[in-house]
């Protein structure tokens, strides 16, 4: 059975072109970067291509710092548990805000840092998805030393204000984070127009390998290493550098960039048309506005259909997507942007994302339209509440 | 942890082939009717269980011959996941052929030992226990309206583990006559919290009236107390100072004067304070030949010290006034 991915919020295939620019790093120049001799020496010039790329793909400037690290999880635990060492444990500023939207890993390591004193503000979104920039504003104390907003959110797609954002924490001299991961290669990400003191990211989300990601870190913004014990990365994170993860990360967000209109006309296109056939079903919602979210994400509702029942007929037609329902996941309480969006208690367990990526065909989606409005159907003849 | 824990994930793999089958096609799904309950010369049920918030829902139809009481025929529907369609097609199949009694009897367990492929591999993963136990519960709601009796007459008395059907009562016996001091004991002795794991702490993926974590401590203070039905303990510093002081005096009576009137000695109660870390600074005053003794400020209040904190508090520390 040919098989179609729709889970590229998840995960995505590696593009060809990055894995050819990753291995000859893995039996022939297998040096450590750190090494003289010309094992060592031989190595380094692609690192510093790949950085090139990083700074050029997300507009940092030469004097900031972009840390290669394993993937976002780390950086995002590098920075709030970073921050704990520096500012919050021994001074007044004992506050973060953060939202209800985030990846799991800034939630407990908020969690983990309330254990020790710290007050955490989780921004509830409102009846849009959305979190704005008035409302962080608001939850800003004397005492908040950093914000932790993510760019665009897994779920929905939704694209934050981060602009707006960035502006009230710059005002207020509040550090600001955010969690890049839905956002590099779906949406312009420059930071030389948008004010953030520390930004994360991961490849695999944008074509490149699992295992790799990236640390944004102003220049002039201290952040203490989580990893200690090695000069690489000037300190900031030790371990021996993962050179073929480095040069890919470095070849994935080039072509991230390179593929940027593609992603908002073509990939828009298909989602776009994808959206529109799910819509002429009965009782379907999607969440947030069409405009305000990646270009690559559609986020349904469909009434009636349990979300992990439609996976499992999807994945029986070969079709790969991911369910918000609560069922799947460990606890029954809804899905936070369910909640927010003011949707029925019952819809918590109907949600379904589709996600695109550069390599979804038009015969792709038309099949999902196809498959999805097959297992509607049967599923609503065995449903008790359609 | 351990090495099948660490990489997590695998769900739908654990699924029985007929757990697959009957997500696919169940045999059973659709509605009966007043129309066809009369051609069969039945009476038609028709069960609903289940909150479409809570992600399951489930309706079961029946027709019943009113002589006999057997169920002539059994169909359901539902919102849910796979297992929950799969197990509720079990079991509208087990109650075709049995009377409203023995249907009543059919509970979860039974229904995922018939969905199994081999005798001894569980049909479904133990996180997904919980979804056919709505089927169960709509075999309660439909013989409740078949027979016209609260539902509560029927339902088991006070479950704890709703995949295991594991009662309170089993669970608090379990820990006496075996000593039990942890949860994961309790899941061996019982399978109650080896499932869905709901029902181990608050937080799990349903709420639950009853908590093994809540179980075990009542439990295990029990025990404690029935062991030393003297001692105050775990409870002092949450008694009003009137209690405590009882409680003190009581000690110093029972165990503490005897042995310092043998030397001719004595003590008194003066005050009962807080100290650091929740701490209770019991002041004394020592009484005839303990007076002025060199060994009261160090030996004699060591022994009084570690008297009252084993029988009244460990909690206690002792100044001399």
């Amino acid at each position: 059975m040919e098989r179609i991915y729709l889970d590229n919020n998840a995960t995505t295939i590696v593009d060809p072109a990055v894995r050819d620019a990753m291995d000859p790093f893995y039996c022939h120049m297998y040096g450590n970067p750190n090494s003289l001799h010309s094992y060592g020496i031989e190595v380094r010039p692609y690192l510093h291509q790949a950085m090139e790329q990083l700074y050029a793909g997300i507009g940092a400037r030469d004097e900031d710092d972009i840390i290669i690290n394993s993937c976002a999880t780390e950086g995002n635990n590098t920075v709030i548990l970073g921050f704990y060492f520096t500012l919050l444990k021994d001074t007044r500023k004992k506050h973060i805000v953060t939202t209800q939207l985030e990846h799991p890993c800034i939630r407990e390591s908020c969690r983990f840092l309330e254990q020790h004193g710290v007050k955490v503000t989780y921004l509830a979104p409102n009846l849009d998805g959305m979190i704005t920039a008035q409302m962080v504003k608001e939850a800003i104390t004397d005492q908040t030393a950093l914000v932790s907003v993510m760019w665009a959110n897994n779920e929905t797609g939704l694209i934050l204000p981060i602009k707006e954002i960035s502006e009230v924490c710059k005002e207020r001299g509040v550090y600001l984070h955010t969690d890049a991961v839905q956002a590099i290669g779906k949406v312009k990400v420059d930071l030389k127009d948008v004010h953030v003191d520390y930004m994360t990211f991961s490849a695999h989300k944008f074509h490149g390998p699992k295992g790799v990601g990236g640390l944004y870190i102003r220049n002039g913004v201290s952040l203490p290493p989580l990893l200690h014990g090695g000069e690489q990365m000037g300190g900031r994170r030790a371990g021996t550098v993962d050179v073929a993860g480095m040069v890919a990360i470095g070849k994935a967000m080039e072509l991230a960039n390179t593929h940027l209109a593609y992603q908002n006309t073509e990939v828009r296109r298909l989602r776009d048309k994808l959206e529109d056939a799910l819509l002429k079903i009965d009782d379907i919602l999607v969440v947030g506005k069409r405009e305000l979210r990646t270009p690559n994400t559609v986020y349904v509702s469909i009434r009636g259909v349990e979300g992990e029942a439609l996976i499992w007929d999807l994945n029986q037609n070969g079709i790969a997507a991911s369910t918000g329902s609560a069922c799947a996941s460990e606890s029954l309480e809804a899905s936070p942007i369910l909640t927010a969006i003011g949707a029925d208690k019952e819809l918590a367990h109907t949600g379904v994302r589709l996600s695109l990526s550069r390599f979804t065909t038009e015969q792709e989606i038309d099949f999902t339209i196809y498959t999805i409005n097959k297992a509607v159907s049967r599923l609503r003849k065995l449903s008790t509440s359609y | 942890m351990a090495k099948s824990d660490l990489i997590g994930g695998d769900l739908w793999e654990q699924y029985s082939k007929k757990v697959a089958a009957r997500m696919n096609n169940p045999l059973n799904f659709g509605e009966l009717t007043e129309a066809e309950a009369d051609e069969l010369g039945g009476t038609l049920v028709i069960a609903n269980e289940g909150a479409e918030s809570c992600g399951d829902t489930v309706r079961l139809f029946w027709i019943v011959d009113i002589k006999t009481h057997i169920i002539k025929k059994a169909t359901f529907k539902s919102f849910g996941c796979g297992t929950a369609i799969a197990a509720t097609d079990m079991m509208a199949e087990m109650c075709i052929g049995k009377t409203v009694d023995e249907a009543a009897k059919i509970n979860n367990l039974d229904v995922e030992h018939a969905l199994r492929d081999e005798v001894d591999v569980a049909a479904v993963p133990p996180q997904k226990m919980h979804c056919s136990v709505m089927a169960y519960e709509v075999i309660k709601r439909a013989t409740s309206i078949y027979r016209n009796v609260d539902i509560s007459t029927l339902e088991e008395a006070d479950i704890v583990c709703e995949c295991a059907r594991v009662s309170l009562q089993t669970v608090e016996d379990a820990i006496r006559i075996n000593d039990l001091t942890t949860v994961e004991e309790i899941s061996d002795y019982t399978k109650a919290g080896a499932f869905c794991k709901s029902c181990i702490q608050p937080g799990g993926h349903e709420k639950r009236e009853h908590y093994l974590v809540d179980i075990l401590a009542r439990v295990r203070s029990e025990i404690e107390q029935e062991r030393n039905p003297n001692k105050v303990q775990s409870d002092f510093t949450k008694l009003s100072v009137v209690k405590k002081i009882k409680a003190i005096e009581a000690a110093l009576d029972e165990y503490i004067r005897p042995a310092l009137a043998r030397d001719g000695g004595g003590i008194e109660l003066e005050d009962v304070t807080s100290g650091e870390n929740d701490t209770i600074q019991v002041h004394l005053s020592y009484q005839g030949a303990c007076k002025g003794c060199a060994g009261s400020v160090a030996g004699t209040l060591t022994f009084v010290e570690q008297t009252l904190q084993k029988e009244v508090s460990d909690k206690i520390r002792g100044v001399v006034v």
